[in-house]
């Protein structure tokens, strides 16, 4: 590695992954992690402590569902004293009285809220939990009434992207700053689900024509933020703005990894905080060095110009789709099988159920252990 | 459409400040002040730093722009261009409130 190594500046947290909601799209790993495996409390502080003090500027406290998490205001405190930047990412399902203005008084700077879908239908179907739309729009009302800045976040499918100008108008209801339109990313269980999750190319291009028109009308009113689909697209994304760049994350377990889904890369070896410091695992982690910078790379990436730009996208997208970690994104238009996205996608659309018919892979505990060979799918 | 706030459009008597939801603040690990905000972090210039700090709820622009041309000794009429389209596009984006 040529370039000089830099302080990271994010952070995910995720705090459990146990979840009141089963979303089957969700970008826990297909191998859950029980209670029992969490980090306690004081861990978890000494390791906020050493991110703080090795640069790290904000942290996103995460799941599975952060606040099932009793602690979460102390973790939230600890980073508070240390003048790091708090966003809470929750499902907001279950919040108990008067926590959310305790969250507020620990010093949490900002919350973001997820929307399964922006009809109460849709939400409740999605996340496999009856009356969870209701409880949302409480969590958002009470994190506006407790001072708290929001942001609502929409993860996008085929069954809620004809939901997108609702979406909008929802988040404008709530009082929102930030609308995170976020399309499906297909790792996790979405790539166990995304025959059954994913949109068609004219549901795509209506949903960034929807978004770039609102974008425009409501300049100063609300920001949006847009995650583009990977499979249709003509260059990838600059996943995590780099491989152990500027960010990782941290699982409830304390493993320490580069990003969401790096543990589909059976190569890497990750380690805990813990067993090392973190400063260590930033440095010297053999996983976090795999694919830092651009030595790593192979063509077309290696002589591109876009190198820096995009990083040469997702390394776990590799894996998945073209049984490589090392090679190019195959979101890349310059991928030699970059076509076939376009067949991945042909064939979840040949197999679409009928709306409302669908048998989603629900993420729960012992659901699926492998995307290959899933489990009965759970059927509602 | 359910808009309840509208788009701010600066004016000399606007008397701009930071939103809860952002924050500047001086980082020891790279020595330089940083402005975050939820998503992201940015790394002000010496002048839009000393914008942002002027952001005190208070002072008004036409205030912000006499104190920027008499510190760096420039004409108030190029301050007043450069600090209205700057904390435009901030508002724009909503890191600064009006
Ligand atoms: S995506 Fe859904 S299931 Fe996964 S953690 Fe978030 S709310 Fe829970
Ligand atoms: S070839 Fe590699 S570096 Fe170039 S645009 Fe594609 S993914 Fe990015």
């Amino acid at each position: 590695m040529s370039a000089p190594l830099l302080p990271p500046i994010g952070m995910l947290a995720e705090l459990t992954h146990r979840c009141p909601l089963q979303c089957p799209y969700c970008s826990n790993p297909l191998e859950l992690l029980k209670a029992n495996r969490e980090l306690d409390t004081q861990t978890w502080l000494d390791l906020f402590s050493q991110a703080a003090d090795l640069g790290v500027l904000q942290v996103h406290l995460s799941g599975g569902e952060p606040t099932l998490r009793r602690d979460l205001e102390q973790l939230i405190a600890g980073l508070s004293a240390r003048g790091v930047y708090t966003n809470l990412i929750t499902a907001g399902v279950g919040i108990a009285e008067g926590r959310i203005e305790a969250f507020a008084e620990a010093g949490l700077d900002h919350l973001q809220l997820s929307f399964q879908g922006a009809r109460p239908v849709t939400t409740d179907r999605i996340g496999n939990h009856r009356g969870s739309h209701e409880k949302k729009l409480e969590t958002a009302h009470r994190a506006r009434a407790a001072g708290l800045p929001l942001t609502i976040n929409a993860p996008v499918h085929r069954h809620n992207i004809e939901e997108v100008p609702e979406f909008i108008d929802l988040a404008l209801s709530l009082d929102a700053e930030r609308l995170e339109i976020a399309n499906v990313q297909y790792a996790g269980w979405a790539l166990a689900n995304r025959d059954r999750l994913m949109p068609d190319l004219a549901a795509v291009n209506r949903q960034a024509d929807i978004v770039a028109a609102a974008r425009e009308r409501l300049a100063g009113i609300m920001t949006i933020d847009f995650v583009t689909p990977d499979y249709f697209a003509i260059y990838p994304k600059p996943c995590m703005g780099g491989w152990a760049r500027d960010a990782f994350m941290v699982a409830p377990d304390g493993t320490v990894l580069p990003c969401h889904a790096a543990q589909t890369i059976p190569s890497l070896r990750f380690e805990r905080f813990g067993d090392r410091s973190l400063a260590e695992i930033w440095a010297d982690s053999p996983a976090f060095n795999a694919f830092r910078g651009t030595e790593w790379m192979q063509e077309p990436c290696r002589s591109c110009e876009r190198c820096e730009v995009d990083w040469g996208g997702c390394r776990c997208q590799a894996m998945a789709i073209a049984g490589d970690a090392a090679a190019t994104d195959p979101a890349c238009v310059k991928s030699p099988i970059h076509n076939r996205m376009a067949i991945l996608t042909d064939a979840a659309l040949a197999q679409a159920a009928p709306e409302g018919n669908e048998s989603f892979i629900f993420r729960r505990i012992g659901a699926t252990t492998r995307p290959d060979t899933p489990a009965e799918p759970a059927r509602r | 459409m359910m808009a309840l706030r509208e788009r701010a459009i600066v004016s000399l008597r606007s008397a701009p400040s930071l939103p809860r939801h952002v924050r500047i603040q001086y980082d020891p690990v790279r020595q330089a002040f940083a402005v975050l905000s939820p998503e992201k972090v940015f790394w002000p210039n010496e002048i839009s730093l000393d914008i942002l700090r002027r952001c005190d709820g208070q002072s008004s622009v036409e205030r912000i722009i006499a104190d920027l041309a008499a510190d760096y000794d420039a004409d108030p009429q190029d301050v007043a261009a450069d600090v209205v389209a700057f904390l435009q596009e901030w508002s724009d984006k909503l890191l600064v409130k009006l």
